[in-house]
């Protein structure tokens, strides 16, 4: 039985008032990938936030690997090999790409190591014509590439990924999606997603939030043509 | 040491001897002493703010700190060596313990600014009040508004009798500014320069790559304090006494008006920026037509407005274009030439 490496259990986030991620439980597979799926305001990314260690759950656990890591901090959860790319292109602007990436993989590595694994992630990715430009100056799609290129130059055995094809041109998205089948063959990845499209060309398992919880989880053929679904999330009427 | 390295420490080192050969010539070395010591309070805060993003408005503290545990020290001790190593060491070390209080409490920029500023206006207001006799360590009377005269000053170390003064000052207090100069250097060349770098960028991101963006800064906040507790340490050796007026609000202003004009996010523009400013004070102060503090303020809000990157990065970009121009213009030249044959 394939081990398990992430595990929420009761997550549950409060604002005030207002339950943002209600008793969520998850559990994800080694080499799994899993999509998280629903309407603006469902709880995917204060979910994503709890578990990356960017919100502290008001309630619930979350493991990772048997280990638990519930109120950890973002470093600390990354340091135990997890990759985190986040909602927007969180990048260091000043910085030029190659910078960006060696600056992720020093982390883990000496300096001569991090220098090979930049410049094969910059291959890998197809950013050598702009390696040395600041990351203010490209597009979006560009800088969610090089994003992309933080998580994976470390090898992590976690990936979590924020939205990864938000604002994407269709060859990007293309692209990305080779990157994220590449991934998933040592790691497992969570994708935090909107495009259906996207989602369709890349996920078995899909985890429906609704209003904080989870409504449905299932294959996504399955998830895809469930009423309840469409009439939460792509608002067809039952 | 890579090639870039080379170069860069062997320009500093050629450019600093030539400038403490040529600078006494034009201007009393008294003067000079006081800029130098300057620019290294302004490099210190040029650290921790233009390349870790640490907008600190209490850096007058360390200074502060600095000469006070140096005069201290140096009463107790009676000679200078062991005072100046615990006026770094003692200085950093408190800017460790507020820094990790500050920044594993998750403050940044105006919280930041308003805690490191209130701690200087404790430190100024206590240091005030101790003028009375039980406020003594050791031999020493911190005196309060009075401040400490009369401790040993810079002396050869293991020679308590052989004062370093006058000319002998300057030229420590200017190789003491070349040696943090190429340690500051060294260190933004580092591995942890560049994390700082990528922390002053983005801290969130950096975190999320799996560095402890808090106990990082600590790290700068700490070396930046230490620079500016040595800087407080020379300052006490020049003046021959330490007073409240070091931690005052004004002087932590002006820290931050050098770094603004001298330019931020470079090593030289602190430096130039401090001992600019502090000799245009210095001429301004022998002249009774216009208040100088109106001038600062005008020289503050012309460079903010004409040129908001300061003026090494201004002569920098200057100095590129022409030289662009003049690499792009050779090309030319040689093609003219071999038509002309």
């Amino acid at each position: 039985m394939a081990e398990t490496v992430l595990e929420t259990s009761g997550l549950t986030m409060r604002f005030g008032g207002v339950v943002a991620s209600d008793n969520v439980n998850l559990k994800l597979k080694h080499r799994e990938l899993r999509c998280l799926i629903g309407p603006n305001g469902a709880g995917k990314s204060t979910f994503f936030k709890c578990v990356t260690g960017l919100l502290t759950p008001s309630e619930g656990h979350v493991f990772m690997r048997g280990q638990e890591v519930t109120g950890w901090m973002p470093h600390q959860v990354a340091s135990l090999g997890v990759g985190i790319k986040t909602q927007t292109p969180n990048v260091m602007d000043a910085l030029s790409v190659h910078e960006n990436i060696w600056l992720a993989a020093r982390r883990f590595f000496d300096p001569a190591e991090a220098r090979a694994r930049t410049g094969d992630v910059i291959d890998r990715l197809s950013l050598g014509h702009i390696a040395r430009t600041d990351l203010g100056q490209l597009a979006h799609g560009e800088r969610q590439r090089v994003e992309l290129g933080l998580v994976i130059v470390t090898d992590p055995w976690l990936v979590l990924l924020d939205e990864p094809a938000a604002g994407m041109s269709a060859e990007d998205v293309d692209r990305m999606t080779g990157i994220i089948h590449d991934i998933t063959r040592s790691a497992s990845v969570v994708i935090v997603e909107h495009d259906m499209q996207f989602i369709r060309s890349i996920a078995e398992t899909v985890t429906v939030f609704h209003q904080g919880a989870v409504l449905m989880e299932d294959h996504v053929d399955r998830v895809m043509t469930d009423e309840t679904v469409r009439r939460v999330y792509l608002g067809k009427k039952a | 040491m890579d090639r870039s390295a080379a170069r860069d420490v062997i320009v500093t080192l050629v450019v600093s001897v030539l400038l403490i050969a040529v600078m006494p010539m034009l201007i009393g070395t008294y003067t000079l002493t006081v800029l130098v010591i300057y620019g290294m309070l302004g490099l210190s805060l040029g650290l921790i703010w233009g390349f870790g993003g640490i907008l600190c408005f209490g850096q007058a503290a360390f200074f502060g700190l600095g000469a006070y545990v140096y005069a201290i020290a140096a009463v107790n001790i009676g000679e200078s060596t062991l005072p100046m190593i615990l006026a770094v060491l003692l200085t950093a070390g408190f800017a460790a313990l507020l820094g990790a209080m500050m920044f594993y409490g998750r403050l940044t920029d105006v919280y930041l600014g308003v805690i490191t500023l209130v701690v200087t206006l404790i430190l100024y207001k206590f240091i005030n009040s101790t003028a009375g006799p039980q406020y003594v360590i050791g031999n020493a009377r911190l005196g309060g508004f009075n401040g400490i005269p009369g401790f040993q000053t810079l002396n050869v170390p293991g020679d308590p009798g052989a004062y370093i003064w006058g000319d002998a000052l300057f030229y420590v207090c200017a190789v003491a500014l070349v040696i943090v100069y190429l340690l500051v250097t060294w260190l933004l060349r580092s591995s942890f320069g560049r994390i700082a770098i990528g922390i002053r960028e983005n801290e969130t991101r950096m975190s999320l790559i799996g560095y402890d963006v808090a106990a990082r800064k600590t790290v700068l906040f700490a070396a930046g304090a230490g620079i500016a507790g040595l800087a407080g340490a020379l300052f006490a050796n020049w003046a021959e006494i330490v007073t409240p007026n070091l931690f005052s609000l004004g002087q932590s202003a002006e820290i931050i008006i050098w770094c603004i004009v001298g330019g931020l996010g470079t090593r030289l523009g602190p430096i130039v920026g401090a001992a600019g400013l502090a000799y245009l004070k210095f001429l301004l102060g022998q002249q009774s037509m216009i208040d100088n503090t109106l001038i600062m303020g005008l020289v503050l809000v012309v460079f903010v407005l004409f040129l908001p990157r300061g003026l090494v990065p201004a002569i920098g970009s200057l100095w590129q274009v022409s030289v662009g121009r003049r690499v792009r213009r050779r090309p030319a030249r040689r093609m003219r030439r071999v038509r002309n044959g």
